[in-house]
């Protein structure tokens, strides 16, 4: 008799791949992206483009290297969903060299290093951001306003090139200014009040629009919510962690905001600017580096919000949301070997359940 | 200056004292690896591998002067799970994935000398005097040392028969493989 | 009547249109059956029967071994011609042991030995009846019922679920079964219940079988002692432990059976089937088949004697419209690859589903990117993504308490993978190196004792011959020192 290969079952399947859901996750993404393109003109697009070109070029040398399937490494799209979101991160008028090494860090060290695609215990996007953000700390602070495209402050086409490649924007300081959360944070160091400093700040209407100054992420809040309400009707992504990583941020702020209106800023000024919306929906909803349970998301994102609250107000940066995420990212395994599903049949600490002695009414 | 000098070290001081007393009071007692290397043994001293008995083999490769191969009759099944204990890489490739290999005896040429179930260290076979002898398979430890005094060379090794009974879904390699049926 | 909802589950397409409306025919007797003497869980019967040797249908050919065993009958009358191997209904390919028989077209039953008043069969006889029939679970388990019988009664088993569920895509034996033949089946649930002293059964039907559930319920008003119980359409809500806990809500604990806790589930296929037994007199000697799947031309429900051949069982169905994808006995989840269309039906083949290539639904296979839709799918609560790295990497015991033993092998888990992975093969192949590592560290342990009663059994003779020698010596010495005494004595 012929020895088979034998094929196991099932031999059917959900009309699911993973291929979708890095697609359904940029569709996502998408109306964020642009709007943020559009508010920031060419030279995001130009850095939007670089960091996805050079992810993928890194990408594809990481897999050459490692001898692993080039067209399947490249052709799942989780390396341009990780470079996609490291370039909503960035200054929309960083120089390219900034882009490049984002894709570097993101790609090389955040992904391929760890063993290529599943492998990584750190999200690379925020591995990325923070690696960059502590080596370059001059060009990953320098926002500025929206200056939208086709609009009459629009450097143009040309000039976009100049800003990105020559790093000569037309008047740096004119147009580049803090981001709401920078300036909060300085402004509370000067002992002024923090309803004297929100006057300053983008109101509320313009922080949900995203007119403020920032990265392409942090801009449009209702944009960034819409994609993550998409991404949970497509149940590409469960609503655990992004509830629980909002819920914790808004209800720790609105206690202290409660305790000490003058030097704590007020619950939605923190749910609206920086990246948290971003992170909430898109980040710490990264399959590979968050844990496998509803519970364990609930206690991840608590963890996330409470890191990322207690960084941006007692830490001395004014963005908290990558440091958050990756101390969070340590603790995944662990919150993984504790809270597992109860096995069926077996108690919690996973001894077979006892069986109960039927009454004797039962038995006669 | 003089500040940071004496309180780091007295920083170093006390976690180097803490590291210490640690090791001492939570220490592990090596545990009895050579009797459970013993135990994974099929103890039938047949001397295949070189060494007096499984006993003394059994230091060997705890030692580390014996690879984890070096067993016939415990086969590749046994490396494995002596290189999983010892928490070495085996190099395996040299073991033929036989599986385990069982004597057999070839009734034709049997002609009831004896000598074979006086060599078997498991009371494997059975026999008497001028009569067919033969194999009780579930006894048999695949040593060898019957094939090797057998005068007629009726003894041989066979391997296991793979039936629906002892047959086990292989390993999943990392590429699917579709199978279509012969119509 | 309430349910209760177990969680995880995946629902697949059903894909039963084909054959839900399809009345069960019956098969034409082919020219030869190859009924195989494994046919259920426990060791293989033995033939009984001679080469040459003419029978009847429903003659005993094979007695069952031992308790966990099962006779077998022959489907037909005609003449066995062979006792030989054939190739198995098994991924494997391997052969198993099969009785040929060459079938004379007459099809003549064995003497009719239907119990005159089976109401009033005691419990040990209706077991016995059961025994003899050579009744194996019809759902695809294929346990000898008899012994289930048995076990139920000494658990003083009160509850008797009726799987009526038939949660595979494709399948609609089960279904076609209650819709046609409910008279028969019920009095076989009663029979089975008289059988156990159970006092209820609740007949459990899946509600993407409407028909099946009107005609049922109507069937049941007379007896109060039998309910009905419509369950949502869940995969695997056919599987024990899932049903069980739908209808009563409570566990099977690890390691137990459902009688342990007072239940005892069977198919409706085994119901009928001992209805056929008792009432009838009628040995198991043919099963109600679904040949399905996009590859075959006329799909149909058909009953079908042992042995028969998957290739005329496809002939009569119209043959293929193209070269299957996969060839499947059972359905697309759990079922199994046979390697060729030359293999017999047994007991335990509730379908044959042909599937085409968009109905397999396969991609490349990637990397796990842990996205835990497989522990959202496991109905049975593990984790199956840290399970089958495990596995990959060799670590057996972690795997064990990821719960990889507590696994039913569902599929749900593989069926949701975006990746791919083949997770209920990982988990099959650790099962199986963990019975075989099981199974080697017993045979290893009995002959190291068999070695050691050797070693003190040639010391001791060693002693006796030592002793023996002393001894001998010793007198040797005795009789020289006397019969030098005597010399001197003497001169």
């Amino acid at each position: 008799m012929s020895r088979l290969t034998p094929v196991s079952g099932p031999h059917t399947h959900a009309q699911v791949s993973i291929h979708k859901i890095m697609l359904t996750v940029m569709l996502a993404l998408t109306p964020a992206t642009a709007y943020g393109i559009y508010l920031y003109g060419w030279p995001a697009l130009n850095l939007f483009f670089i960091t996805i070109v050079s992810a993928v070029l890194v990408e594809a040398l990481c897999l050459y290297i490692g001898k692993r399937p080039m067209k399947q490494g490249l052709g799942d799209g989780s390396g341009i969903l990780s470079a996609w979101l490291v370039a909503l991160t960035l200054p929309p008028w960083a120089p390219w060299w900034i882009a490049v090494v984002a894709s570097i860090c993101a790609i090389m060290l955040g992904k391929q290093v760890f063993g290529g695609l599943g492998q990584n215990v750190f999200n690379p996007a925020m591995l990325a951001r923070v690696i960059i953000l502590i080596s370059f700390p001059v060009q990953m602070t320098t926002w500025v306003n929206p200056l939208p495209m086709f609009s009459a402050q629009d450097p143009g086409f040309m000039a976009g090139l100049n800003v990105t490649f020559n790093n000569e924007a037309v008047d740096w300081d004119s147009i580049s200014t803090a981001s709401p959360l920078g300036y909060v944070k300085t402004e509370l160091t000067l002992d002024r009040s923090v309803a004297d400093i929100m006057t300053e700040t983008p109101d509320w209407h313009a922080s949900l629009m995203g007119i403020s100054a920032g990265s392409m992420g942090e801009t449009s809040a209702v944009l960034i919510l819409l994609g993550g309400i998409f991404l949970l009707i497509k149940r590409i992504i469960s609503w655990h962690g992004p509830v629980a990583m909002l819920a914790t941020v808004a209800i720790t702020a609105a206690l202290f905001h409660q305790a000490n209106p003058e030097h704590y800023a007020p619950p939605q000024f923190h749910l609206l600017n920086g990246a948290l919306m971003l992170a909430a929906f898109f980040i710490i909803t990264d399959p590979v580096t968050s844990p496998n349970t509803a519970k364990g998301q609930i206690l991840f994102g608590i963890g996330c919000g409470l890191l990322v609250f207690i960084i941006r107000t007692w830490g001395s940066y004014p963005e908290a949301v990558g440091f958050a995420v990756l101390l969070m990212n340590c603790f995944t395994p662990l919150i993984d070997h504790y809270l597992r599903p109860r096995i069926y049949g077996r108690n919690r600490k996973g001894q077979p359940l006892a069986v109960q002695q039927r009454d004797q009414e039962e038995q006669s | 200056m003089i500040a940071a000098i004496v309180s780091l070290t007295i920083l170093g001081l006390s976690i180097g004292f803490s590291l210490g007393y640690v090791a001492k009071r939570f220490k592990v007692e090596k545990d009895p690896l050579v009797d459970d290397i013993e135990a994974m043994l099929p103890a039938s001293n047949c001397g295949q591998c070189g060494y007096a008995g499984c006993g003394q083999a059994a230091e060997a490769v705890a030692k580390g002067d014996a690879p984890v191969t070096f067993c016939p009759p415990g086969g590749r099944a046994l490396a494995e799970q002596l290189a999983a204990k010892l928490g070495v890489d085996a190099d395996l490739s040299n073991m033929d994935d036989r599986g385990p290999m069982l004597a057999f005896v070839r009734e034709a040429t049997c002609v009831g000398c004896t000598r074979c179930f006086k060599a078997c260290p498991t009371d494997a076979i059975v026999g008497a005097p001028k009569m067919i002898h033969t194999v009780i398979s579930n006894a048999c430890t695949g040593c060898g040392a019957c094939v090797d005094i057998c005068p007629t060379e009726c003894l041989v090794m066979e391997e296991v028969p793979e039936t629906l009974s002892n047959w086990r879904w292989p390993k999943p390699s990392s590429q699917p493989q579709p199978v279509t049926a012969a119509a | 009547m309430k349910f209760f909802r177990f969680k995880g589950g995946v629902h697949p397409e059903g894909n039963k249109t084909p054959t839900t409306s399809e009345a069960i025919q019956s098969f034409p007797l082919p020219a030869r059956l190859y009924v195989p003497l494994q046919q259920h869980i426990g060791a293989p019967a033995k033939a009984i029967v001679n080469i040459g040797q003419t029978v009847l249908k429903g003659e005993l050919i094979a007695a069952s071994q031992g308790n966990v065993s099962a006779a077998v009958h022959a489907p037909s009358s005609g003449t066995v011609i062979e006792i030989a191997e054939h190739q198995a209904p098994h991924p494997s390919g391997l052969p198993v042991e099969c009785i040929i028989i060459e079938t004379d077209g007459r099809d003549l039953w064995i003497e009719n030995s239907s119990e005159a008043e089976p109401w009033r069969l005691s419990e040990k006889a209706i077991a016995q009846r059961i025994s003899n029939a050579g009744i194996v679970g019809l759902g695809g388990a294929t346990f000898p019922s008899a012994l289930k019988f048995n076990l139920g009664l000494k658990q003083r088993v009160k509850t008797l679920v009726i799987n009526g569920a038939e949660c595979e895509p494709y399948l609609t034996s089960d279904d076609r079964l209650m819709q046609e033949r409910t008279g028969k089946l019920i009095d076989g649930i009663r029979i089975m219940m008289l059988g156990m002293s159970a006092s209820e059964a609740i007949i459990a039907i899946e509600d993407n079988k409407p028909q099946a559930l009107k005609i049922m319920t109507a069937a049941v008003d007379d007896h109060p002692e039998l309910k009905v119980l419509k369950v949502p359409t869940r995969y695997p809500m056919g599987s024990e432990k899932h049903l069980v806990y739908t209808v009563t809500g409570k566990e099977i604990p690890s390691g137990k059976l459902a009688a342990d806790i007072g239940i005892m589930v069977h198919n409706v296929g085994t119901a009928y089937a001992v209805y056929e037994a008792i009432f009838e007199g009628k040995p198991l000697v043919s099963r109600i088949v679904t040949i399905s799947g996009g590859a075959v031309n006329q799909p149909r429900n058909l009953e079908v004697p042992f042995g028969t051949l998957v290739s005329d069982l496809i002939d009569y169905c119209g043959g293929l419209k193209q070269e299957p994808e996969r060839l499947l006995m059972g359905g697309p989840l759990m079922g199994l690859v046979i390697p060729s269309l030359d293999v017999p039906i047994i007991k335990g083949s509730n379908g044959i589903v042909a599937l085409t290539k968009d109905e397999l639904k396969m991609n490349q296979q990637n990397a796990c990117i842990r996205c835990s839709r497989c522990v959202s799918a496991c109905p049975c609560g593990l984790v199956p993504l840290e399970m089958a790295a495990n596995i990959k990497a060799g670590n057996f015991d972690r795997a064990v308490d990821y719960g990889v033993k507590d696994c039913i092998s569902c599929g749900s888990c593989a069926y949701v993978c975006p990746a791919n992975i083949p997770l209920v093969h990982f988990f099959n192949y650790a099962n199986g190196e963990l019975v075989a590592r099981q199974k080697a560290k017993q045979q290893q342990e009995y002959t190291a004792e068999l070695a050691k009663q050797r070693q003190t059994r040639m010391a001791e003779i060693e002693k006796q011959r030592a002793a023996a020698k002393a001894k001998a010596l010793a007198a040797k010495k005795a009789r020289e020192a006397a019969k030098q005494q005597q010399e001197a004595a003497g001169s």
